[in-house]
């Protein structure tokens, strides 16, 4: 209880990109991953260009260099692999420091690096900008299946909840003396997590209930209908048709 | 004996030789019969175990199949008319928790009109309206489990409230409450105007808001009467498990008032 009013990724503000309606955000972040995905990996020159569009885009939404660079730590596990490729990969070896390269490698590395660095960019600042709320909201705008959205929502809900019980059950173990020492007591954390299982089970049944009670007859009712105006779909996608502009001299050159 | 009730007043709810087993052969009301009406405020007492939820969820569908009928304001409870059934019967279950599963206050009081169909100004107008009603229409933007747990209660009876029920039922309303929160969600009763049915262990809370208790012991209607003739019957009291709590003596506090009588 009494957690933070909003998700940790959330920065909170009135910037002209926080002010854009959800959906539209969501559909820039998108086509930009996928316009960075589909850029030529020689062209290393437009992987510059694109992390100047971000920066612009961050400067507009207010969000600090150090908050950015500091979210970007999330893909180190996800490109450990990538500093791997230079020495694994086969192909023409080349010589840096006395190490023995793969030229191919290289390319394969810097390729991974640059465009999930990129993506998480845009992921971080979409996050950052955005409320989890409307981003669920935005998710519902643009068709994306009922089934999931409602499932999102209901993880919103309930993660609190949820981390509270185990919580309490965490508590109540430490208090009758019990603290997880090692491998052998990994049985009585398992039936913990069991019992969470069950415990969340009959609460799913018993929300079940409690919505069929008010009427729930399998879809969600639309409560906010978000929409955007043409300049706000023209202000959110400027960052994907600049990108793709830059992808298209990269393939050019 | 309904103390107050005349046949010519419409009946709100109507319970008429209601029987039901569960399918692993548990039998858990054996013929209950009672009949609420309009406005009135009843309790519904009994031990644990006594099938006072099966009762409730009878009252709006979600379990049927057995013999005996529910009529709500004169519509049979059944598959033919579930929808204004549901929308009439407005069930506030014991677990705020449970109840309230959107991610914030508004959304979730505005879920079950938008799900009758609801849109746009007047469901705004509903929503502020059911939520002023419990004293909540500054929580509107807050996610439920940022709450309290009265304040909680409060939105999931403004939940119900919004869809313009019948008749309200409550399971459990005190439960869990400190003796403030308790007090506020009396008062929000007390100034509600809708029939109530309040199934409850809680018999100082029975006595304070409800004329009329019925007394559900074993699968029937055991006893219906006036709550304080009920709880100063000891025999009868003991025979249903129930027990006052330590000091309370039900003779010697003030009859609730009958403003609707």
């Amino acid at each position: 209880m009494g957690a933070g009013h909003a998700h940790r990724l959330y920065r909170h503000g009135h910037s002209p990109v926080h002010g854009l309606p959800p959906h539209t955000k969501l559909a820039a972040t998108f086509l930009f991953v996928v316009v960075v995905v589909s850029t030529p990996r020689e062209a290393m020159w437009a992987f510059g260009v694109y992390a100047v569009l971000l920066a612009v885009v961050a400067y507009h939404a207010r969000v600090p260099a150090g908050f950015l660079l500091r979210r970007l730590l999330i893909e180190v596990p996800f490109v450990a692999f990538a500093v791997l490729m230079p020495f694994v990969a086969e192909g023409e070896r080349v010589h840096v420091l006395g190490l023995s390269l793969s030229e191919s490698g290289l390319w394969g590395a810097w390729n991974v690096l640059a465009k999930g660095t990129l993506g998480v960019a845009a992921s971080v600042l979409l996050a950052a900008t955005t409320e989890l709320r409307e981003l669920l909201l935005g998710l519902q705008r643009l068709k994306l299946p009922p089934l999931l959205v409602q499932i999102a929502s209901f993880m919103i809900r309930y993660g609190d909840v949820i981390t509270d019980e185990m919580r309490r059950m965490r508590i109540a173990r430490e208090s009758r003396g019990f603290e997880a020492r090692g491998v052998r007591h990994w049985g009585v954390l398992a039936k913990s997590a069991g019992a969470l299982f069950i415990r969340s089970y009959e609460r799913g049944e018993r929300v079940h209930l409690a919505m069929i009670s008010r009427g729930y007859a399998g879809s969600m009712p639309v409560i906010d209908e978000v929409t955007a105006s043409r300049a706000q779909w023209s202000h959110a996608l400027a960052l994907p048709v600049a990108a793709l502009a830059v992808c298209l001299l990269g393939w050019a050159l | 004996m309904g103390p107050v009730t005349t046949p010519a007043s419409p009946a709100s709810l109507e319970v008429s030789g209601l029987a039901f087993a569960y399918p692993d052969g548990h039998q858990a009301l054996f013929g209950v019969d009672f009949r609420v009406t309009r406005g009135e405020r009843v309790a519904l007492l009994g031990p644990n175990g006594a099938g006072k939820t099966t009762l409730v969820l009878h009252l709006n569908g979600i379990l049927g199949g057995g013999t005996g009928t529910v009529t709500v304001a004169g519509l049979p409870v059944g598959k033919r008319h579930m929808a204004v059934i549901r929308q009439k019967v407005g069930i506030v279950f014991q677990d705020p928790d449970d109840q309230l599963f959107m991610p914030t206050v508004r959304e979730d009081v505005a879920f079950g009109p938008a799900a009758a169909g609801l849109k746009g100004a007047a469901l705004e107008e509903r929503v502020r309206h059911a939520l002023e009603l419990v004293g909540m229409a500054d929580f509107a933007d807050r996610p439920p489990h940022h709450l309290s747990f009265g304040q909680r209660r409060r939105v999931a009876v403004a939940t119900v409230l919004a869809m313009e029920p019948e008749i309200l039922v409550l399971d459990e309303p005190s439960s869990n409450l400190d003796p403030a929160s308790r007090r506020e969600l009396a008062d929000i009763l007390r100034s509600l105007d809708v029939t109530v049915l309040m199934v409850t262990h809680d018999l100082p809370y029975a006595l304070e808001l409800c004329p009329r208790a019925l007394v559900l012991s074993e699968g029937v209607i055991a006893a219906d009467g006036p709550t304080g003739a009920l709880l100063s019957d000891e025999e009868l009291m003991r025979a249903h498990r129930l027990e006052l709590p330590f000091g309370f003596d039900p003779r010697t506090v003030a009859p609730p008032a009958r403003e609707r009588a």
